[in-house]
């Protein structure tokens, strides 16, 4: 699942080195375009529907919480 | 007689001095203390900075900080008009923004002043901290008085305010120069149109140098109403934007199409509603009625207005109430001018009075910008002599945009006639991302085209090997993220058609998706 979102974080932006950015929001790299490409892209890559609860900035800060952040969301279906 | 747009400002002062008139995530500030700092400012300025060269540019260096505004008001109590200007831009984009302004002086802090020696320009640069650094309790000096009063008195309403520089085509930014009389004519119709007063509290969203904002400045300084600047990242998280709301009482937005847009995608309204929204406005680009339609299914009871207009005629020129329901495929009007504007169709130079025929839509009137900064070729191209007038001079802005009037008498947006995007909110030639990617050593050619149904920048580029990441770091030097193409396509050799020149239309029929309408 790693190897999969770190596909689509750099299909998005590819200017960015995702495997090393540990403040994605916090730091301004994802913007809020980027943040509504990205969600999507999620939603339909692993089946799940990132809800307007779970959309904040620390489970998006780095590629770590959202491997959580989908496994959470797996979990409860 | 109103000349200058500080009336509005010292005219609220007196009313509510100590009401708060602008705040952001860190502070606040009441309009008598946003007055005296301004003054301070200004006086600053015109005593130590400007050595009598009244009426320039202030390079006003900005974030979504208040304390950006307090050097444009400075600006203006000195005599001269502001130019925001995004820090975050690329030095390279800063450096041709400065370069056509030559500004005397650069408004910032400290950690400006690399950029600013890489531009050669350091010795302009004004520390925003320096200059409250001896202000005491804010009170100035008779002296200082007299140079504020001068330059009021000497004030004219066809002075320039400010200028916003928007993407041009060679790929040179071209700056927007605004009078006082476009903005107290806006200010004017906005409160009259809408029903502004001091009890609108506005969520600024757009940034000051995306002339959305001036609505909500001007708008807030005019009613003696109070805004708060919406820290950028709650645009992601839109769950904390709307608790923000609410915590403000903010019930008036004056907002970018894409900032609503995205609390659709997002599906945010599932959550908590903004209790006390009364009324969203919005412009910049087409607002499709599938994205309004969940905000009038969730708000039925907001009004909301369609605002159209280029920064060159002062924001907007028309406006449509949205008063009847509309199918998620129709097309949301434009709507009809304000008053004190002047708006038609022109095919060539002919009058368009018929309904259902397009043609390009023009405006005449006290909103029309003075020109574009320093640059006089593109200033005759788009502001030129009314053709329907034989008689005297008159100006009017040719938009570029094709529209045309429907059976119940109100304007439609219907394309642009050249190669001028809308994209994430933004205004963008593309020729000047193609300026961008023709200028790197290591590509031999590109172009790019805008996929309408995708809403994606696309670039084909020629060069030895595919390097797409190599292409858009180098780009990220020159141009500001908005402008980055979306999707990138490598090749050999590039198609060309008889002419030998790059083949636009087979590039597009081969690989762009079909819009859905």
């Amino acid at each position: 699942m790693r190897q999969e979102i770190l596909e689509i974080l750099t299909e998005l932006r590819p200017d960015v080195e995702f495997e090393n950015e540990k403040k994605l929001i916090d730091d301004g790299i994802l913007d809020s375009f980027d943040i509504v490409s990205l969600v999507g892209e999620l939603n339909d890559a692993f089946d799940v529907s990132i809800n307007v609860e779970d959309l904040l900035p620390e489970n998006f800060n780095c590629v770590e919480a959202m491997v959580e952040l989908i496994e959470n969301l797996q979990e409860e279906e | 007689m109103q000349r200058n747009i500080l009336e509005y400002l010292e005219d609220s002062c007196r009313l509510f001095p100590d009401k708060v008139v602008f705040a952001d995530d860190k502070a606040e500030v009441t309009y008598d203390r946003f007055v005296r700092q301004s003054r301070y400012v200004g006086a600053y300025l015109l005593e130590k900075v400007l050595n009598g060269k009244k009426g320039g540019p202030v390079a006003v260096f900005i974030d979504r900080s208040i304390q950006s505004l307090t050097g444009f008001f400075g600006a203006v109590y000195a005599g001269c008009f502001y130019v925001p200007v995004d820090r975050q831009m690329p030095a390279a984009r800063i450096g041709l923004i400065l370069d056509t302004l030559k500004p005397e002086v650069i408004v910032g802090q400290e950690k400006d002043r690399k950029i600013l020696e890489e531009l050669g320009r350091e010795d302009k640069l004004l520390l925003e901290g320096k200059v409250f650094e001896d202000a005491g309790d804010l009170s100035l000096s008779g002296e200082q008085e007299t140079l504020l009063a001068d330059v009021r008195k000497s004030s004219l309403d066809t002075d320039p305010l400010y200028t916003i520089f928007t993407s041009g085509s060679t790929g040179v930014p071209k700056g927007v120069l605004v009078s006082h009389r476009s903005v107290i004519d806006l200010a004017d119709s906005f409160a009259r149109e809408f029903s502004l007063s001091d009890q609108c509290v506005f969520g600024n969203q757009a940034p000051f140098d995306f002339d959305v904002s001036v609505k909500d400045i001007y708008s807030t300084i005019k009613n003696g109403a109070t805004m708060y600047v919406i820290p950028k990242v709650m645009f992601s998280f839109p769950a904390k934007l709307i608790t923000y709301m609410n915590e403000k009482r903010i019930n008036t937005i004056i907002w970018a199409v894409s900032a609503l847009r995205i609390i659709e995608n997002l599906n945010a309204f599932t959550g908590e509603l903004p209790g006390y929204l009364r009324t969203a406005m919005f412009s910049g680009e087409v607002m499709h009625n599938k994205v309004l339609n969940y905000w009038r299914r969730y708000l039925p009871d907001v009004n909301y207005v369609n605002l159209y207009g280029p920064t060159e005629i002062t924001c907007n020129c028309t406006f449509y109430k949205v008063d009847r329901s509309f199918a998620d495929e129709e097309v949301l009007p434009i709507g009809t001018a304000f008053l004190n504007s002047g708006v038609f169709l022109l095919d060539g130079d002919r009058l368009v009075e018929e309904r259902n025929v397009p043609g390009e839509i023009c405006v005449r009137g006290s909103s029309l910008a003075l020109g574009y900064y320093n640059n006089p070729e593109k200033t005759s191209e788009s502001f030129c002599q009314n053709p329907l007038n034989q008689a005297y001079p008159e100006r009017i802005y040719r938009t570029g945009d094709i529209g045309k009037v429907n059976e119940m008498g109100e304007l439609v947006f219907l394309s642009r006639k050249d190669d001028q995007i809308k994209h994430m909110g933004h205004r963008i030639e593309l020729g000047e991302v193609e300026a961008a990617a023709n200028s790197l050593d290591f590509i031999d050619a590109a172009v790019c085209i805008y996929d309408k149904g995708e809403g994606k920048i696309v670039m084909f580029y020629q060069a030895g090997e595919a390097c797409d990441k190599e292409v858009l770091k180098a780009m990220g030097k020159k141009l500001p993220k908005y402008m980055f193409p979306n999707r990138l396509c490598h090749f050999g050799k590039l198609p060309l058609n008889k002419n030998n020149k790059i083949d636009r239309t087979y590039l597009r029929e081969n690989y762009i998706s079909k819009p859905a309408i």
